[in-house]
């Protein structure tokens, strides 16, 4: 008790943009040391757990908040509207899990348009029953008055896209002992790190903790999904030909994937001093292939059915292309012979 | 409106790069649009390079190595081929067409093949157009 009163509790928000949901639970997660939490912070908005509404944050006074974990993408004007409101109220704004940090799994929305999206949900959808063609509209009239929907962008971006950053904490979802060592640091008083740092990892690729044994030699006659092979669970996945986000993706998460025979999936982000992760794996993974002619490379290269999808799982809005040309921008010319 | 396209190619330094030098001592002329940047070694082109020069204005991307079998490293073009052949797959996922960047072997006394290289490539790349990722990058939300 005598230790609660030493240091005047943090305030803590927890909120969520376009995200699962999952990193709210990676919070909740911290199982009985919830007790440690509220013994150093006042949680004064978390959407999940918490009834405060947006009105009670607006009325905030400006950097009241101390520590906001801002959790998924900026997918529509809501998401957008609270990462600038949340950025003003909060003294430090984490981008907390793959989503706020990278654009995550939404992020894949990027390779498709708004319209598209909304032909295929609306309309196309196998399981769609909608005779009228009816979509959402950002502002409706009833008699009690005007009913409006957040607008729905066509791009997905990072949080940092939006708002300025102060650290990023990588993962889907962060690891939980990671976010705890991080929320001690910050309420110990202790000097934080540089702004814009990755918190809660090392500064090593997957590989270089991995636990599987690797060889010198790594070549890929033919690449494989996991159920394909009969996983020895000690080889390197990519010398077994299994696509592993290992060599571009950092280390800190407690190889949880790889600890259960799975591939590395890349949601703890590029490893240090790496722009773009897609592109270093696209590298990576294409030198290992074994053939010497164009029509040898291709031939095991089909393989590889999604290269944007799998090696831009969780990156695509934080890569350096960003996303796919809509189809009606994109040049028409057929090929010169 | 003429279109003149914006190529920036990577050369290497033991063969691609002294075969574009030899078009110029030998003064041929050649499109004006390629611009040229030198790197020791066309495995030493990462993937990265490629799309940061799409991503500020590029048109198309020429990469150009020793022939097969005549690497300085050794091996370093058949890993420049491999990244390339990768690379065009995840560009048609993207709506860039594959055409736009162009792997092509040129050894040290091939001047003039270099010379008819850049025109044949920037007239492909002024067939098909501006490449449109840069403004959707910029504008696109």
């Amino acid at each position: 008790m005598a230790e609660r009163n030493e240091r005047p509790k943090i305030k803590l928000a927890v909120y969520w943009g376009a995200a699962c949901g999952g990193c709210c639970v990676s919070v909740l997660d911290v199982h009985e040391k919830l007790f440690d939490v509220v013994a150093n912070a006042d949680l004064v908005f978390w959407p999940i757990a918490l009834d405060i509404k947006y009105n009670d944050v607006e009325a905030m006074p400006d950097q009241d908040i101390d520590v906001t974990l801002f959790n998924g993408a900026i997918r529509n004007s809501e998401n957008k509207h609270m990462a600038r409101l949340l950025r003003q109220k909060t003294k430090i704004l984490v981008a907390y899990g793959s989503c706020a940090h990278l654009g995550g799994i939404p992020g894949l929305a990027n390779l498709s348009t708004k319209t598209e999206i909304f032909d295929r949900i609306y309309k196309e959808s196998e399981s769609t029953n909608n005779p009228n063609h009816t979509r959402p509209l950002e502002k409706y009239e009833v008699k009690e008055g005007t009913l409006t929907l957040p607008e729905f962008f066509n791009d997905v971006r990072t949080l940092a896209q939006t708002v300025d950053v102060d650290y990023y904490l990588p993962g889907c979802p962060p690891q939980t002992e990671r976010l705890l060592e991080v929320f001690m640091a910050i309420v110990s008083g202790d000097e934080l790190p540089p702004r814009g740092k990755v918190l809660g990892a090392t500064d090593k690729s997957q590989c270089d903790e991995c636990p599987r044994k690797k060889s010198d030699k790594k070549t890929i006659k033919e690449f494989h999904r996991p159920w394909e092979i009969n996983d020895d669970g000690e080889t390197c996945f990519l010398e077994q030909g299994v696509l592993c986000m290992g060599p571009a993706t950092r280390s800190g998460c407690g190889h949880r994937c790889i600890e259960v025979n799975a591939p590395c999936r890349g949601c703890y982000g590029p490893a240090p001093d790496v722009i773009d992760p897609g592109a270093k794996m696209m590298s990576s993974v294409a030198t290992m292939i074994d053939g010497d002619t164009s029509e040898t490379i291709e031939k095991i290269l089909e393989n590889v059915i999604d290269p944007a999808g799998y090696f831009y799982r969780f990156s695509m809005p934080a890569s350096i292309l960003r996303r796919k040309i809509p189809e009606n921008l994109q040049a028409q010319a057929p090929l010169q012979k | 409106m003429d279109f003149e396209p914006t190529i920036v190619s990577f050369l290497c330094n033991w063969c691609s790069y002294t075969g574009a030098d030899l078009a110029g001592t030998s003064r041929m002329k050649y499109s004006p649009n390629i611009r040229i940047i030198r790197v020791m070694c066309s495995g030493r082109i990462d993937p990265t390079f490629v799309l940061e020069a799409f991503k500020n204005g590029a048109d198309g991307v020429l990469l150009c190595g020793c022939h097969p079998g005549d690497c300085h490293y050794q091996s370093g073009n058949y890993k420049c081929l491999r990244r390339y052949n990768m690379l065009k797959k995840y560009f048609v996922q993207l709506g860039i067409r594959p055409e736009r960047i162009r792997l092509d072997w040129i050894s040290a006394s091939e001047g003039k093949q270099f010379a008819n290289l850049a025109d044949s490539f920037t007239e492909t790349i002024r067939h098909l157009g501006p490449c449109k990722i840069k403004n959707v990058i910029e504008t696109y939300t």
